[in-house]
C-alpha cells in the first residue's frame, strides 16, 4: 500500500470544508478565502502529481492507486477507491474548475458558506469520480445534491428558491431509480457469484455477476441507471432543471455545476452503466443515441432562442451532452475516449463561458442581449478571450473542443453511422447560436452605457489563464493526455465486444484484408486472463 | 533542404505569435513589418523548398514530414506532417508569394486603422492556416488549416465589427462554410471506416520512386464505385462551402464588407481556391467516381454563368468583383470535373494574379475617393491614378481573356477540356467568357473613363455604422461604403494614386498577370506546369482533342471575349442605363433575399415555437404537472428548503418499496 493519494483527494477539501464550518464568526472574511482557497489549490498540486504518475500502456488498464478498506462489513460495504484513464482527467478537471469557482466572486451573500459548500462540493465529486464500490458512489453521488442546492439558494438570481427546489427533486426522483437499480444488480448478481464468495457492491464483482443475468433484466437495470443519469447529465427530455438551476447560481456556483456536476451523470452511465451492462447498452444505444441527436439539436436550437447569455450558455450544454452520449454509445476506442475528452473538454469550456458570462455579468449587471452589445471596443481582451471559448466549444481545430468531437463523431459513424451523422449538424447549429451569442455581446457599436466597461482585470486574467491554457493544449497535443486514458478504453471496448458476442465494430478496408478489426482494436490481453483484481476487463466467469 | 519546408509553416506561427503578444506595443507600422518578414521568410523558405525539388528527377519529388504525432487513438494516427510534392509546393508557393505582396500593400491601405496590430495578428494567423491546409500530409491536418483559414476570414470579414453589417457578413461567412464543413467531416468518416486512416498516402496512394501505389496505381478493389463517390461528393460539400459555389456561394458578397486587401488575399486569391485544391488532391479517388465529376463539371459551370450575370448588375466595385471570383472559381471546378487537373491549378494561379490585382486597385480607388465603393459615383479617374487605372487595365485585359495576357491562356485550357467533355458545358463556359469581358468592360469604364462623377453632391456623412443590422442584408444593395473610420485627411484633396507600399504590389501583380501564362504555355516546350504537376496526375483525362480543333476553340473565344469587350466599353463609356441592370440581377436572382426570407421566416418561426413552446410550456409543463399532481403545491415546494432530509428518506423508503415489489415480482416468476 503506497502513499494513499486517493484518499487525501477525497479527506482534504472535507476537512478544509469542516474547517471552514467550525471557524468562529469573528474570523475575518480573507482568512476564510485564503484557507478555502489554499485547500483546493493543495488539491490541485496533489491531482496534478497524480496525473504525471499516472501509468500508461496496455499493461496499466487497470485501476491504479486503488485503496481498499473495509466499512459496512455486514453490508459488505467497502471504501474502495481508483483511479483509471476514465476517471483520471475528470478528477483533474474537477481539481482545476474549484479553486477557479472559488475565487469568484460568491454573489451576495456570505463567502464563508459558499466556500464551505463549494468544498464539500468538490469531496463529494471526487468521491464520484474516485468509487469503485457502488454503495459508496452511491452515498457520494447523492451527497453532490445538497451542496449543489445551497450553492443555487444562496445565488443571487431571483428565482432561486424555485430553481433550488426544482434541481433538488427532479435529481433526486431520478436518484431513487439508480438506489433500487443498485441494490437489485447487488442482489441479482450475487446469485451468479461462484458459492462461498461473499456479495459485495465492488464493481468488479458486481460486473461479473451482471453479464450473466439474463438480458431482459439488464436492460430493466440499466434503465433504472440511466434514468438517474440522464437527469443528472441532462439528455433531453429531462433537462428543464437545468436552465433555472444554472442561470439562478452565482458565476462560480454555475461553473462547477455545469462544469463538474453534470459529468457525474455522463461518468456514471460509463462507469456504472455501460461497463455493468454491456449487453444491454448495445440493445438500448438506439434509444441513447436517439435521445443524445435530439438533444444537440434541441439543444443548440433553444439556445439560440435565448434572451438571456447566461440561459443560452445553459441551452447549449445540452447539445454538449448530446456529443458526449454519442461517443459513449458508439462503443468504439475511439468514440469512448472521445466522450471521455469531451467531457473534459466540456468542464473547461463551460467553465471557462460561465465565468466570462459571470465577468459581464459584474461590469454590466444584465445578461440580457437587448442590453449588451459592442462590448469588444471597450474591453477587447475579454472579447479575445471569449472568442476563444466559444471557438473551442464549436470545435475550431487547434483547440480542445474539436479533438473530443471528432473522436465521438469518427469513432461512432463506424458502427452507428446515421445517429453520427446527425450529430455532425450540430456543428452547423454550434457555430449559429455562440457567433450570434458574440455578435449580440460584443459586435456592433457600444451604446453609451456599455462605453465605460472596463477590460479585465490581471486577477481575472490569471483566473481564466490556466483553463485557456488547458483549451490550447488539449488542441494542440492531446497526445498525454489520450494515452493515458485509452488503455481503460480498451479494455471496456474488449469487455463489451466479449460480454455481446453479436456486437462486433465493423471491419473496415474493402481491399485491406489485414484491417478485419482496426489494428488498435485488437486488444492483446485475452478477456480470460484478465482477472487481476483490479483490472477493468472483468473477463468473465466461465 | 526539403526541411526548409517546417519554415513555411514555422515563419507565419511565429509572426502571429508576435503580433499577438506584443502587436499593441509594436504598434504601427512595426506589427505590419513583423507580419510582412514573416510572409516574405515563407515564401523565401517556399522557394529554397521549389528549388530544391526542381533538382530532383521528376518521379523523386514526394517527401513526407512528420512534425509530431497530434491524434494518437487507438486506429487513428494522424500527425501533425508536411507533405512535399509538386502539387502542395505549388499551391505554397503562390499562396506566400501573393501573401508577402499583401501583407506589404496592407501597411500602406490600415494606415492610421485602430486594429492595425489586430489586422496583422489575423492576417498572419490566416497565412499558417492556409500554407497548412496545402502542405498537410493527411485530411485531418488539412482540416485544421481548413478551418482555420474560417476562422480568419470570419475575424477580418467582421475586422470593424462596429458597423452591424460587418458582424451579421462575418457569421453568415462562417456558418456558410460550416455548412460545407459537415460535408467535408462526414467524408472524413466515410474515408475512415473504409481506409482506416486519413493520411492522403494511404487513402489515395503515393508516387515513390516511380512506382504508383495504392489508388494512384489503379489498384483494382481498393474502393468501390460507391463509396468513392459517396467520399468526394461530401467532400465536394466542403468545397462548395469554401470555393462558393451554387449554392452556398451567398456568403462571398456579403464577406465584402472586410477591408480590401483581406478582399483581395482571402475572398480571392487564395482561401476560395483551397475547394479546388482539395477536389484536385483527390484526383486518383475522383477516378471511380464518375458521378461525381459530372456534378463538379455542371456546379461549376453553372456557378460561372449564374455569377457573371449577376456581376453584370452590380454597382459595388467590390460586390462585382465578388461576383466575378465566384464565376471564375466554376470554371477552375469545371476543369477539375473534366479531368483537367492541370489546368485547374493552372487556371487558379493566373486567377490568383489577376484578381488579387484588381482588388487591390479596387483598394487603391477606394482608398483615394475617402471610402466611396459605388462606381456609379466614380468614373475618368485615368487622369488622377494613373498607376491604378493601367494595373487594373492590365486585371480587367487578363480577366477577360485577352491573349497574350495570363487568364487568356488558363481559360483556353479549361475550355478545350470542357469541350472535350461536353459541349454544352464548353458553351455555357464561353458565353459566360463574353459576359465576363463585359462586365469588367462595363467595370473599368465606369470607373477610370467619362466622366468624373465623384466630385459630385455626396450624402452629408459616411455612415460609418453601417445601415442597421437587418440579417443576411441582399447581397446586391448598392454599395454600403466606409471602413468605420474617420475619412482619411486627403479626402478633400483630388484623388491620388497610393504611396509605394502600395503601389509596388500592384505592378509585381500586374507583371504576373501579364507574364502568368509564361508558366503553362502550350507550345515550344514550355507547358512546365504540366510537367511539374502532370506525374502526380495519372489517373487525369488525356485530351485527345486536335490542334487544327484547339485554334479554332480559342479563336471562337477571343471573338466572344472581345465582342463582350467592345460592347461593356462602348456602352457604359458615356451614361448610366437602367434597362441594362434590371433589378433581378441587381438583387442577384433573388437568391439570398429568399435564403434570408426563409430564415427569418418559418425556420425562426419553428425555431422559438420549439424554444418557447414545447421545451418550456409542454415539458417543463409535464414536469411540473407532474410534481403538482403529486401533491407537492408550491407551499410544499417552499417548504421543502427546511426540511429536504425528512423527503430524502422518504424517497429511500419509496425506492426500498419499489425494489421490494419487484423482487416479489421475480421471485414469483
Amino acid at each position: 500500500m503506497g502513499f494513499p493519494v486517493l484518499d487525501i483527494i477525497i479527506f482534504l477539501p472535507l476537512g478544509a470544508a469542516i474547517l471552514v464550518a467550525l471557524l468562529p464568526k469573528s474570523t475575518p472574511k480573507s482568512v476564510v478565502r485564503w484557507l478555502g482557497l489554499g485547500a483546493a489549490v493543495a488539491e490541485l498540486a496533489l491531482v496534478l502529481w497524480m496525473v504525471i504518475a499516472f501509468k500508461t500502456g496496455n499493461a496499466n488498464a487497470g485501476f491504479q492507486f486503488t485503496s481498499h478498506q473495509a466499512w459496512l462489513s455486514p453490508l459488505s460495504v467497502a471504501w474502495y477507491l481508483g483511479v483509471d484513464g476514465i476517471s483520471l482527467f475528470l478528477v483533474a478537471m474537477t481539481a482545476l474548475l474549484f479553486p477557479i469557482a472559488m475565487a469568484s466572486p460568491p454573489g451576495e451573500r456570505s463567502s464563508r458558506s459558499y466556500l464551505g459548500w463549494m468544498l464539500l462540493l468538490e469531496s463529494a465529486c471526487m468521491t464520484t469520480f474516485l468509487s469503485l464500490d457502488a454503495f459508496l458512489f452511491f452515498v457520494a453521488f447523492e451527497v453532490t445534491l445538497v451542496p449543489g442546492y445551497f450553492l443555487i439558494v444562496n445565488g443571487d438570481g431571483p428565482r432561486r428558491g424555485y430553481a433550488a427546489t426544482k434541481f433538488f427533486l427532479y435529481t433526486f426522483a431520478g436518484s431513487a431509480f439508480l438506489f433500487v437499480g443498485i441494490l437489485a444488480t447487488y442482489l441479482l448478481a450475487a446469485a451468479h457469484e461462484p458459492s462461498g464468495t461473499k456479495a459485495s457492491f465492488d464493481i468488479i464483482a458486481l460486473a461479473r455477476g451482471a453479464v450473466h443475468l439474463p438480458v431482459a433484466d439488464q436492460e430493466l437495470l440499466l434503465l433504472a441507471f440511466g434514468v438517474a443519469f440522464a437527469v443528472k447529465m441532462p439528455l433531453v427530455p429531462f433537462h428543464t432543471w437545468m436552465p433555472d438551476a444554472y442561470t439562478q447560481a452565482p458565476t462560480g456556483g454555475s461553473m462547477v455545476l455545469a462544469g463538474i456536476l453534470f459529468k457525474l451523470g455522463a461518468y456514471g452511465i460509463l462507469r456504472w452503466g455501460i461497463f455493468l451492462f454491456p449487453r444491454a447498452a448495445v440493445n438500448l444505444a438506439p434509444l441513447a443515441l436517439t435521445l443524445a441527436a435530439l438533444g444537440i439539436i434541441w439543444g443548440s436550437v433553444v439556445a439560440a432562442m435565448q434572451r438571456d447569455l447566461k440561459r443560452l450558455v445553459a441551452y447549449g450544454t445540452v447539445a454538449g451532452v448530446g456529443f458526449i452520449v454519442i461517443g459513449l454509445f458508439g462503443f468504439t476506442t475511439e468514440g469512448i475516449t472521445g466522450g471521455i475528452v469531451e467531457m473534459v473538454n466540456h468542464g473547461l469550456s463551460t467553465g471557462a463561458l460561465f465565468l466570462l458570462v459571470g465577468m459581464v455579468w459584474e461590469r454590466r449587471r444584465t445578461y440580457s442581449f437587448s442590453h449588451l452589445g459592442g462590448l469588444q471596443s471597450v474591453a477587447p481582451i475579454l472579447g479575445w478571450v471569449f472568442m476563444a471559448v466559444i471557438m473551442s466549444d464549436i470545435g475550431l481545430p487547434g483547440l480542445n473542443g474539436f479533438i473530443g468531437e471528432l473522436l465521438v463523431l469518427l469513432g461512432t459513424f463506424i458502427t452507428h453511422r446515421w445517429w453520427a451523422v446527425v450529430a455532425t449538424m450540430g456543428v452547423v447549429l454550434g457555430a449559429v447560436y455562440l457567433l450570434w451569442a458574440y455578435q449580440r455581446v460584443f459586435h456592433g457599436p457600444a451604446q453609451a452605457i456599455n462605453q465605460g466597461v472596463r477590460d479585465m482585470t490581471w486577477a481575472e486574467r490569471a483566473a481564466v489563464a490556466p483553463l485557456l491554457a488547458g483549451i490550447i493544449f488539449i488542441g494542440v497535443y492531446p497526445q498525454p493526455v489520450l494515452s493515458r486514458i485509452q488503455p481503460a478504453v480498451d479494455h471496456l471496448v474488449a469487455h463489451i465486444e466479449y460480454a455481446d458476442p453479436s456486437f462486433k465494430i465493423p471491419p473496415s478496408g474493402v481491399g485491406h484484408g489485414t484491417f478485419a478489426v482496426p489494428a488498435d482494436q485488437v486488444v492483446d490481453v485475452p478477456a480470460a486472463t484478465a482477472t487481476t483484481a483490479t483490472a477493468a476487463s472483468t473477463g468473465g466467469n466461465p | 533542404m526539403v526541411n526548409a519546408a517546417y519554415a513555411i509553416v514555422a515563419f507565419p506561427l511565429l509572426g502571429f505569435i508576435i503580433n499577438l503578444v506584443s502587436g499593441r506595443r509594436l504598434a504601427e507600422p512595426t506589427a505590419g513589418w513583423v507580419g510582412a518578414l514573416a510572409a516574405a521568410g515563407s515564401f523565401v523558405s517556399a522557394l529554397i523548398v521549389w528549388v530544391t525539388m526542381l533538382g530532383r528527377p521528376a518521379t523523386g519529388r514526394v517527401s513526407d514530414l512528420t512534425i509530431f504525432t497530434w491524434f494518437p487513438v487507438a486506429g487513428l494516427h494522424v500527425n501533425a506532417g508536411i507533405l512535399v510534392d509538386p502539387l502542395s509546393m505549388t499551391m505554397a508557393l503562390f499562396v506566400t508569394g501573393v501573401s508577402t505582396a499583401i501583407h506589404l500593400y496592407s501597411i500602406g491601405y490600415m494606415h492610421r486603422d485602430p486594429g492595425f496590430d489586430r489586422f496583422f495578428v489575423y492576417l498572419n494567423l490566416f497565412l499558417f492556416s492556409m500554407v497548412v491546409l496545402v502542405l498537410a500530409d493527411n485530411f485531418l491536418f488539412s482540416f485544421l488549416g481548413w478551418e482555420g483559414v474560417g476562422f480568419c476570414s470570419y475575424g477580418l470579414v467582421g475586422f470593424w465589427f462596429q458597423r452591424q453589417t460587418a458582424a451579421v457578413a462575418a457569421k453568415k461567412a462562417f456558418v456558410t462554410n460550416r455548412v460545407g464543413d459537415v460535408g467535408f467531416l462526414l467524408a472524413m468518416f466515410l474515408m475512415f471506416a473504409h481506409f482506416s486512416s486519413l493520411n492522403y498516402s494511404s487513402v489515395l496512394g503515393t508516387l515513390s520512386h516511380g512506382q504508383a501505389t495504392g489508388l494512384l496505381a489503379g489498384a483494382p478493389g481498393a474502393i468501390n464505385g460507391t463509396t468513392a463517390t459517396a467520399i468526394t461528393l461530401l467532400l465536394f460539400l466542403g468545397a462548395v462551402g469554401k470555393s462558393a459555389q451554387i449554392p452556398l456561394y451567398i456568403w462571398l458578397p456579403d464577406a465584402m464588407e472586410g477591408p480590401t486587401p483581406i478582399s483581395a488575399l482571402i475572398h480571392a486569391a487564395t482561401m476560395v481556391t483551397a475547394g479546388v485544391y482539395l477536389m484536385a488532391r483527390v484526383a486518383p479517388l475522383l477516378h471511380y467516381a464518375h458521378t461525381t465529376s459530372w456534378v463538379v463539371a455542371c456546379v461549376g459551370a453553372g456557378t460561372a454563368l449564374l455569377a457573371a450575370t449577376i456581376a453584370c448588375g452590380q454597382d459595388d466595385i467590390k460586390k462585382a468583383l465578388a461576383y466575378s471570383t465566384v464565376s471564375q472559381l466554376g470554371y477552375m471546378f469545371l476543369a477539375v470535373g473534366a479531368g483537367d487537373y492541370v489546368d485547374g491549378v493552372f487556371h487558379m494561379l493566373t486567377h490568383a494574379f489577376f484578381k488579387a490585382l484588381l482588388f487591390l486597385a479596387a483598394g487603391a480607388v477606394i482608398h483615394a475617393l475617402a471610402d466611396r465603393q459605388n462606381m456609379k459615383e466614380m468614373g475618368g479617374l485615368r487622369k488622377y491614378l494613373p498607376i491604378t487605372a493601367a494595373t487594373f487595365g492590365v486585371g480587367w485585359l487578363a480577366i477577360s481573356g485577352i491573349p497574350p495576357l495570363a487568364g487568356f491562356w488558363s481559360k483556353d485550357a479549361v475550355l478545350s477540356s470542357a469541350w472535350q467533355m461536353n459541349k454544352i458545358l464548353w458553351a455555357i463556359g464561353v458565353f459566360t467568357a463574353g459576359l465576363t469581358a463585359y462586365y469588367m468592360s462595363r467595370q473599368f469604364a465606369l470607373v477610370f473613363t467619362g466622366q468624373a462623377r465623384w466630385n459630385e453632391a455626396r450624402p452629408a456623412a459616411m455612415p460609418n455604422h453601417g445601415a442597421g443590422g437587418a440579417g443576411g442584408a441582399g447581397g446586391a444593395e448598392a454599395g454600403e461604403a466606409g471602413t468605420g473610420l474617420p475619412a482619411p485627411a486627403h479626402a478633400q484633396d483630388r484623388p491620388r494614386d497610393p504611396t509605394w507600399t502600395m503601389s509596388v504590389p500592384l505592378v509585381v501583380l500586374a507583371i504576373a498577370a501579364v507574364l502568368g501564362g509564361g508558366i503553362n504555355f502550350p507550345a515550344w516546350h514550355m507547358d512546365f506546369l504540366s510537367r511539374f504537376l502532370g506525374p502526380l496526375f495519372p489517373t487525369a483525362t488525356a485530351i485527345t482533342i486536335s490542334t487544327g480543333t484547339k485554334w479554332a476553340l480559342s479563336v471562337v473565344t477571343t471573338a466572344v471575349a472581345l465582342t463582350g469587350l467592345a460592347l461593356g466599353l462602348s456602352v457604359w463609356k458615356t451614361a448610366v442605363h437602367p434597362r441594362l441592370e434590371p433589378s433581378f440581377l441587381r438583387r442577384a436572382w433573388y437568391f439570398d433575399d429568399l435564403v434570408s426570407a426563409v430564415v427569418s421566416g418559418p425556420l425562426r418561426l419553428a425555431a422559438a415555437g420549439l424554444a418557447f413552446v414545447i421545451d418550456r410550456r409542454v415539458v417543463d409543463g409535464l414536469v411540473n404537472g407532474t410534481a403538482r399532481a403529486l401533491g407537492l403545491s408550491g407551499r410544499a415546494l417552499r417548504r421543502l428548503q427546511n426540511g429536504y432530509l425528512r423527503t430524502y428518506a422518504l424517497g429511500i423508503g419509496v425506492g426500498l418499496v419499489v425494489l421490494l415489489a419487484y423482487l416479489t415480482f421475480r421471485v414469483g416468476n
